[in-house]
């Protein structure tokens, strides 16, 4: 395929990113240069100092709403991407409404307790659409642990053991990796519809 | 009775088992699972009373902060 029909496939879908932090906000750039159509971004945070070793974000966007931030730096990247925000606090309820009608879901949350709700619930109620984890990224080196492995609906990126600690901080190399990996998912299973 | 778990065969020398048995036999400690046992989700209120029978297809995935 060359670019322009990669481009003419991936405008006609809407990939939903619930989280936008380190997986979130860099895997949303990666699928807006390749054109992506829509995009829907859920997050409640704002961008802090700390946010900066990884996050696609810039020092003076410190202070704002992640989502109103992401948004404004894709924009400069793709204006034809269309963004769909939301400055919200996702759970059980309001994932469904929100990424129902998503071709594909990306998690992409900091804590392993909101990667379960987000899981647990499109396994029980959203069961046909493909979610994309990232489970173990903190920390640096050992980029030939981090993998990629199918489990029916549930496509998981990651090391799966790496868990952040005060001395093992999410750091921009390794959280691209998988952020990227689940870029690089998204399109797999899109491109080969 | 035999089950695959995460894709690999396991056999076990009783008929049933729950997965908090499960979870203990295989030492599985982490905090944040997923588990599936032939693609449907088994939430963690069931886990001391859903049983694991002959020939089932269970999957427990870990899940862990970052990102």
């Amino acid at each position: 395929m060359t670019f322009d029909e990669i481009k003419s496939k991936l405008k006609n879908h809407t990939i939903g990113i619930a989280g936008a932090g380190g997986l979130g906000s860099n895997c949303a750039v990666a699928l807006a240069r390749v054109g992506i159509g829509k995009l829907i971004i859920s997050d409640f945070d704002i961008v802090s100092e700390s946010n900066l070793n990884r996050q696609y974000f810039f020092r003076d966007q410190i202070g704002q709403k992640k989502v109103i931030a992401l948004k404004e730096n894709i924009k400069r990247i793709n204006p034809e991407v269309e963004i769909i925000t939301n400055d919200i606090k996702l759970n059980e309820k309001n994932i469904v409404e929100i990424y129902k009608d998503c071709d594909v879901i990306v998690e992409a949350f900091d804590l392993a307790e909101m990667k379960k709700i987000l899981i647990e619930t499109c396994l029980s109620e959203l069961s046909e659409k493909p979610v994309i984890i990232g489970s173990g990224m903190a920390g640096w080196g050992n980029s030939n642990d981090i993998k990629f492995r199918q489990n029916e609906n549930l496509y998981i990126c990651g090391d799966e053991k790496s868990e952040i600690a005060v001395d093992n901080p999410p750091l921009a190399p390794r959280v691209g990796i998988v952020a990227n990996m689940q870029a690089n998912t998204v399109l797999e299973i899109l491109l080969a519809k | 009775m035999r089950i695959t778990l995460n894709n690999r065969p396991e056999s076990f020398d009783k008929e049933k088992i729950s997965i908090s048995e499960l979870l203990k036999i295989k030492n599985y400690t982490f905090k944040m699972l997923v588990i599936k046992v032939n693609s449907k989700l088994v939430k963690k209120d069931a886990y001391n009373i859903f049983e694991i029978k002959e020939g089932d297809n269970v999957t427990v995935l870990h899940l862990v902060s970052g990102g």
